[in-house]
């Protein structure tokens, strides 16, 4: 256990990120990367991840406008979508864009835009919850990842 | 550990490996460059196949070193790209002569046995599921770059899936590229990268990734 304050308070955050499900090992992996060349390698690469995204989430809302839905449209942005949630190790995420593939693929309208919703609520929290985690941690100075959630 | 592609190169040359990464999601890309920096190389992004092509001259506008006269040891490329799939871009790859030595690594997020299969087929090194890990990166460097750097294409494709099949370490197979390699001038150092595989063959005889993805898909019919 860290004997700093706020080292605690962004081990417990970071604990807390994997044991409610927000976040896989692939984010262990981009932690694993980042070094003192580049101490915040992982704060860069989740904000290119959101501002990259979003750009998906507007084609697939608009795409989700027009009836009637063109699925494999769907599914090729939701693909592009997946990839990248898959790349940050956002996992609740990335299920969702799993179950929206599935939708598109059985030709569930109704389920894509639910699960849409869904997928919408889960990525805004994620970002929530990364924003508050790299702040303490921006203020935490340079962290060792001590603890993997295993 | 962290100079896996350095220790492993001759050490008549102090070159780093030069990889051409290929992936059309900005995300993917930045995740790869910093995968590979890490270990020790030399790294161009690019978002296209296109792209790629025009990097390497096979587009016909420059000579065949790229635009700084870096020459390319590795292209990792994605498998699913809008315009050119990953695909296409091997197959032109291997189809060019003055490229078709150069390993190519399909990524790709979809695990589907036939399309590892074609990409095998096509000449691919290898098939590396998505996301892409710093162990997957690391056993490139040893497995592939040094193996494709010197031998020919064919024997070493069919190799590969023997060994993939039967699980063995990799040592092995090392020595013999080493006996065979040609250009290296300085050949008594190629010698040295094995005292440092000790740690080679520990980790690889422990659960290699790669084989268990591998048994992930043959579990998957």
């Amino acid at each position: 256990m860290e004997r700093n304050p706020l080292r605690r308070q962004l081990q417990i955050m970071r604990k807390s990120l994997f044991d409610q499900g927000y976040l896989d090992e692939q984010f262990v992996q981009l932690e694993e990367l980042q070094d003192d060349s580049n101490p915040n390698f992982v704060e860069e690469v989740v904000t290119l991840y959101y501002r990259d995204s979003a750009r998906l989430i507007l084609n697939i809302e608009q795409a989700l406008e027009r009836k009637p839905y063109n699925f494999h449209k769907l599914d090729a942005y939701m693909h592009q979508f997946k990839g990248s949630s898959s790349s940050i190790g956002a996992k609740k995420v990335k299920a969702e864009s799993t179950l929206f593939r599935e939708y598109c693929k059985s030709g569930n309208g109704e389920g894509c835009m639910r699960c849409f919703q869904q997928l919408k609520k889960e990525y805004a929290t994620l970002r929530k919850k990364l924003e508050a985690y790299f702040q303490v941690a921006r203020q935490a100075g340079p962290m060792e990842t001590a603890c993997r959630p295993k | 550990m962290e100079a896996a592609a350095a220790a492993v190169l001759p050490s008549g040359s102090s070159q780093e490996l030069h990889v051409l990464a290929v992936d059309d999601s900005y995300v993917d890309r930045k995740v790869i460059e910093k995968l590979l920096k890490i270990s020790s190389c030399k790294v161009t992004a690019v978002e296209s196949g296109a792209r790629a092509l025009q990097f390497l001259g096979l587009d016909g506008e420059k000579g065949s070193l790229g635009f700084d006269g870096l020459k390319v040891n590795l292209i990792m490329t994605d498998y699913s790209m809008p315009g050119m799939t990953g695909y296409e871009l091997l197959k032109k790859i291997k189809r060019s002569s003055a490229f078709r030595e150069i390993p190519v690594v399909i990524m790709s997020s979809e695990n589907i046995l036939t399309r590892i299969d074609s990409c095998l087929e096509e000449g691919a090194e290898e098939f590396l599921v998505k996301p892409v890990k710093l162990s997957d990166v690391r056993r490139l460097m040893k497995d592939c770059v040094l193996r494709g750097e010197t031998e020919g294409n064919a024997g070493r494709r069919f190799d590969k899936r023997k060994f993939e099949d039967d699980n063995h370490n990799h040592t092995p197979s090392l020595s013999s590229s080493s006996s065979s390699t040609p250009s290296p001038p300085s050949s008594p150092s190629t010698t040295a990268p094995f005292e440092g595989d000790v740690a080679t063959s520990e980790l690889v005889s422990s659960s290699p990734p790669y084989s268990s993805k591998r048994a992930k898909l043959h579990g998957h019919d």
